[in-house]
């Protein structure tokens, strides 16, 4: 049947069906089974609100139920399982197998460290970019277009990075913009200045950026022990304020390897086969596209600090740093861990930029891409529902603490 | 909160300046990909598309036309005119050679000596003199070495070949119908499931709801990963097998818990006399919801169609695990790109023009409805 045909008769079927179950349900609700009438009217319109709740949630939690609370633990039961064994219960087995692959291992450092330097680095540059465009005649233009690559598939943003990176040999002209970029610098006062200092200050600043958040994450803990009162959540503020730690150490090693490096100038460079590098110019396609989302959320956000704190403060005389770092950043702070874990949920799952881009070769495997590899090309179901338990670990601090936070708001 | 702080204009001068240098930084790679798209094979395989908007410098070999169809006889010597590039294309010639060991040695206009009164002019748009007795001017016509400053050139060619005349790996025609063959159910379904179940989380009371309520955010949580492999065995089990409704289902499951966050919130919101008056008149809570709830609504349910549009539209994964089987029948756009990226790896301007027409629409959706997609964005996350 044709398609499209098939589209418009589901569309209809579905509609359609949806709205007449919902209206002979509530007739049937309200007419047969508890009318309103005769003496036990009352009783009856009561037990008939008792349950419509449940009529019109059902649809709705049948669908979720299959389609994503089902997997959950469907998927952890085929992690015990073996494939080829007919699916016979085997234990541990598919995750001794995968523990001792190497490209395993690859996957989950690659993917710690996507994990930590996408969201810290698309937020950054959100805020960043809220704060300029806000004060600009024509921001909302800019907005728009930082905004524009979210539309964008991941896939057409691999193919669009791919020309940016693309690689001639050194004797034809260059068609990606970053190698053209790249062979205009030969080792003099300009390179030493673009290509070490800058990056040195940006890592510096981020380092910065990243330990101020470790501190405000961990400063709790760190003020509990000499008030000897608990912090909330300690497990996770231990955590992130580790993983500052590690981002922080890592940025000044990067910063003296930069000054001690003996770059390669004109030369061009195959810049998505550099070891460890890579995996860095991939990261760049996901800050490029979600610095928009970052934006116009901060954006909001900003907006909403009254003006009187603003004012106040700088009729007290603070400065526009200081009106930064102290008044606005705590007030939107809660955003900004809005914006910062949904960033990290997106992490975990893009599979589309490595597989496009590279298919995980040269030491850029991910997580997710690893479990398609397993899934579709190995065939092999266990290892890959393994792969799949181990990414659904990853994200469930996040998982948690959007529970406790959605059970806060109700209370 | 600039105008109480007196803003200087020096700092608004580097504040417009750096938004200008962010804007262009997130802009080039897109407008990069856009360009190489009106570009023959062979202008983006020999110079940047950066290059491609001013006039390009580029050397020729070029011959004259055919002696014996075009001389014509003046004076017992014998002329063949004509513009060197077959037509003036509005080149701009800055030097010419008769011979592969020196191609810039006349300038424009200058007579070059060919010898025994042969002699051989190119001006600087192409128009050319060539003249000689018979015997000189017959046989192949004289050749030239040009090298002329071009104007920028762009072609429809690579849209023509992908969207209608090209081969099967090339068009993307059905990719795009089936792309939104995919997309429409999977965008209209979710939203009348998720509907009634927002109303019910939002405005009716019952034991649990606040449970419900946490049970979807944390489902908005769990990765797709996780339900591939158990789902995909579920439908070849029941016989659906991979196609069109394994993915509309899969889309409309997966979508589900957005669609219920975003219209809940919403709903939320409403005002609750309306709905209390609507009560107090004895209207039923099924007629309550399709006339005062779902139009109040819409602005949500807009923004979460966008969302969900955007989503499908944007997919590999789903598509490849619900719908794309082996023999190659149906196929999406971001499927086609990816084998596009395999197959014709060194083709640009094959694989800027799909891409182009694949993020052609999602860009049109996106700049129509931005105001949608933003409120949606904002829904639940601004705290």
């Amino acid at each position: 049947m044709n398609p499209a045909f098939q589209g418009m008769i589901t569309i209809f079927i579905g509609v359609g069906g949806c709205i007449a179950y919902f209206h002979l349900s509530n007739q049937f609700l309200d007419k047969v089974l508890f009318p309103a009438r005769g003496p036990k009217a009352g009783r009856n319109i009561n037990r008939a609100n008792m349950i419509r709740p449940w009529l019109f949630l059902f649809p709705a939690i049948f669908a979720l139920g299959l389609y994503l609370a089902y997997p959950v633990v469907e998927t952890l039961r085929l992690s015990l399982t073996d494939r080829d064994a007919g699916g016979a219960f085997v234990g541990l087995a598919n995750y001794q197998q995968m523990f001792g692959e190497a490209k395993f291992w690859e996957a989950l450092r690659n993917n710690m460290l996507w994990l930590i330097v996408v969201p810290a680095a698309s937020t950054a540059m959100g805020l960043l970019s809220a704060q300029l465009t806000d004060r600009i005649k024509w921001g909302s233009v800019a907005k728009s277009l930082i905004f524009m690559p979210m539309a964008i598939s991941f896939v057409g943003a691999a193919v669009i990075f791919k020309l940016v990176y693309d690689t001639r040999p050194v004797d034809q002209d260059q068609i990606g913009i970053l190698n053209a970029v790249w062979l205009q610098f030969s080792g003099g006062p300009a390179s030493f200045l673009l290509l070490k200092i800058t990056p040195a200050v940006i890592l510096a600043a981020f380092a910065a950026i990243v330990g101020y958040v470790g501190y405000i994450f961990a400063r709790p803990i760190l003020e509990s022990r000499s008030n000897g009162g608990g912090a909330g959540f300690a497990p996770l503020r231990i955590l992130v304020g580790l993983g500052a730690l590690y981002l922080v150490f890592l940025s000044i090693q990067s910063i003296l390897s930069l000054f001690t490096a003996d770059l390669p100038y004109g030369v061009p460079q195959t810049w998505l086969t550099i070891p460890f590098w890579n995996s860095f110019f991939l990261m760049i396609v996901l800050i490029w596209i979600q610095t928009g989302f970052a934006m116009v959320i901060l954006s909001a956000a900003l907006r909403g600090i009254p003006e009187e704190t603003i004012e106040a403060a700088i009729v007290d005389g603070a400065g526009p740093f200081q009106i930064f770092f102290k008044i606005k950043v705590p007030q939107i702070m809660g955003t900004i861990v809005v914006v910062w874990t949904t960033i990290t949920i997106t992490v975990l799952k893009v599979f589309d930029i490595v597989f496009a881009m590279t298919n995980g070769q040269w030491e850029t495997q991910v997580l997710a891409n690893y479990m398609f590899d397993k899934l579709f090309r190995a065939n092999d179901w266990g290892v890959g529902s393994a792969a799949a338990i181990i990414i659904m670990i990853l994200v469930s601090p996040i998982l948690i603490w959007n529970v406790y936070n959605a059970r806060k708001e109700m209370k | 909160m600039d105008n109480i702080a007196g803003s200087k204009s020096s700092l608004s001068w580097v504040v417009n300046i750096s938004c200008v240098l962010l804007v262009a930084l997130w802009v080039f790679p897109t407008f990069g990909l856009l360009v190489s798209s009106f570009r023959t094979t062979d202008q983006i395989s020999t110079s940047g598309w950066w290059a491609a908007m001013f006039p390009n410098e580029q050397s020729q070999q070029l011959r004259v036309a055919d002696p014996d169809e075009n001389r014509r006889e003046i004076d017992g010597i014998f002329v063949v005119e004509g513009n060197i590039f077959g037509e003036p294309t509005g080149a701009d010639i800055s030097s010419w050679g008769t011979s592969s060991r020196d191609i810039a040695a006349y300038a424009p206009g200058e007579v070059a000596d060919l010898g025994d009164g042969e002699t051989f002019v190119i001006e600087a748009d192409g128009a050319y003199i060539w003249s000689g007795n018979d015997e000189q001017i017959s046989g192949r016509g004289q050749r030239a070495f040009v090298t002329a400053l071009s104007p920028p050139e762009f072609t429809l060619d690579n849209y023509d070949n992908i969207l209608f005349s090209g081969g099967p790996g090339d068009n993307m025609a059905k990719a795009f119908f089936n792309t939104l063959t995919v997309t429409i159910p999977a965008t209209i379904i979710p939203i009348v499931v998720a509907a009634f179940a927002a109303y019910a989380l939002a405005w009716m009371d019952f034991p649990g709801r606040a449970l419900l309520i946490a049970a979807v955010v944390g489902l908005l949580v769990v990765p797709l990963q996780l339900a591939l492999i158990p789902l995909l065995k579920l439908h070849v089990d029941i016989g659906i097998g991979k196609g069109y409704l394994g993915a509309w289902l899969a889309h409309t499951g997966f979508g589900l818990p957005l669609a219920i966050y975003l219209l809940r919130n919403y709903m939320v919101g409403l005002p609750r006399d309306i709905i209390e008056n609507a009560k107090v008149d004895g209207a039923t809570d099924f007629q309550i919801f399709t006339k005062i709830i779902l139009p109040l609504s819409f602005p949500a349910l807009a923004s979460f169609a966008i969302f969900q549009f955007l989503w499908t539209w944007n997919d590999l994964l789903v598509a490849k695990v619900f719908l794309i089987d082996a023999t190659g029948q149906t196929t999406v756009m971001t499927d086609q790109i990816v084998n596009l990226l395999g197959t014709r790896g060194g083709n640009w301007e094959i694989l800027a023009t799909a891409a182009f027409v694949s993020i052609s629409v999602p860009l049109i959706v996106f700049f129509a409805m931005q105001k949608y997609l933003v409120r949606g964005l904002l829904a639940g996350s601004v705290k």
